[in-house]
């Protein structure tokens, strides 16, 4: 089974390569362009049944995977 | 006094921390101790050392965080032992557990490495107890990771915890001496019990005159000269 995960910072936190990011899509010409944020996918290759690797996934994201005290994490399960 | 000085791959100022403690702080005597090691052995306190630690993959010190000897670092600051992060391993410190809060880029994007100046704070502890409170310090930060945030900063605050603030020269704390965007501007901070320490400056790089301070020195002697007692 893949799970994709997706850690994102929390709208709180400043994101200053964000930031940069929005600015370059506007000096591109990209002048609709608000706002970006930027975070990390990740895809986890496992075993298991899906209410076990649920489980699991839970608790990579808050053992490693993300920083909860800046971080937000969700996923999804492939096949 | 005898020092653990952890390594990791991609640490790099493990050997800075060992001329200090070998060479410079009358009193210390120092020795590695590998991220593979389960056990610290015999000493009375642990740095743990600057540098790319795995290469800050994920987050800068989140695995070394989860290595095998944090284990071990873990189990001798719960029985009190003084521990002592710097730059990465400050982050590291915090990615474990072990002090509170969370280091992240640096508001100006930038990698800044100068000088700063701080200003001494808070709770005396082992690192900081014969350093007089207001004091300021002069010290290089080499870091792209060093904005401090924590969720409950008030409470930090309250309990003295904040124990070094980016300064200018005089003294004074403003958004100009504000090298990365921390919260408060804050430099480095203390466990609840005062034992684990972090700060992102670099202490172990201004310990002698030649390198244009030795006011690193005084964390150094402060936990010496006291015998690991606060």
């Amino acid at each position: 089974m893949t799970a994709k995960i997706y850690v994102t910072l929390k709208k709180s936190v400043l994101d200053p390569q964000g930031q940069a990011v929005a600015r370059s899509l506007g000096r591109l010409g990209f002048a609709e362009v608000q706002d970006a944020r930027i975070g990390k996918y990740i895809e986890v290759k496992l075993d298991g049944t899906r209410a076990d690797v649920r489980d699991r996934i839970e608790r990579m994201c808050r053992d490693l995977l993300a920083n909860t005290v800046i971080e937000e994490y969700r996923y999804e399960l492939g096949e | 006094m005898n020092f653990a000085i952890l390594r990791f791959p991609g640490s790099n100022c493990d050997f800075d921390a060992l001329h200090v403690l070998t060479s410079v702080v009358p009193g210390a005597t120092a020795r590695f101790a590998w991220h593979k090691e389960t056990e610290l052995g015999s000493c009375d306190a642990v740095v743990v050392p600057g540098g790319f630690s795995y290469g800050d993959y994920l987050r800068a010190g989140a695995m070394a965080a989860h290595s095998p000897i944090l284990g071990a670092v873990r189990a001798f600051a719960e029985r009190g032992g003084p521990v002592l992060g710097i730059c990465n391993g400050f982050q590291i410190l915090c990615e474990a557990g072990l002090l509170d809060g969370v280091l992240v880029r640096n508001a100006s994007l930038r990698f800044e490495c100068r000088d700063v100046h701080l200003v001494v704070e808070g709770r005396p502890t082992h690192w900081t107890a014969a350093i007089p409170a207001g004091r300021i310090l002069k010290m290089p930060i080499a870091h792209a990771e060093g904005r401090y945030l924590h969720a409950e900063i008030d409470v930090l605050e309250r309990e003295g915890r904040v124990l070094f603030r980016y300064a200018d020269a005089a003294g004074g704390v403003d958004a100009a001496a504000n090298p990365n965007g921390s919260t408060n501007n804050i430099a480095g901070v203390a466990s609840r019990r005062g034992n684990v320490v972090g700060l992102m400056p670099h202490p172990e790089r201004a310990a002698e005159a030649i390198l244009g301070s030795s006011d690193g020195r005084l964390l150094f002697e402060s936990l010496v000269a006291r015998g690991g007692r606060v």
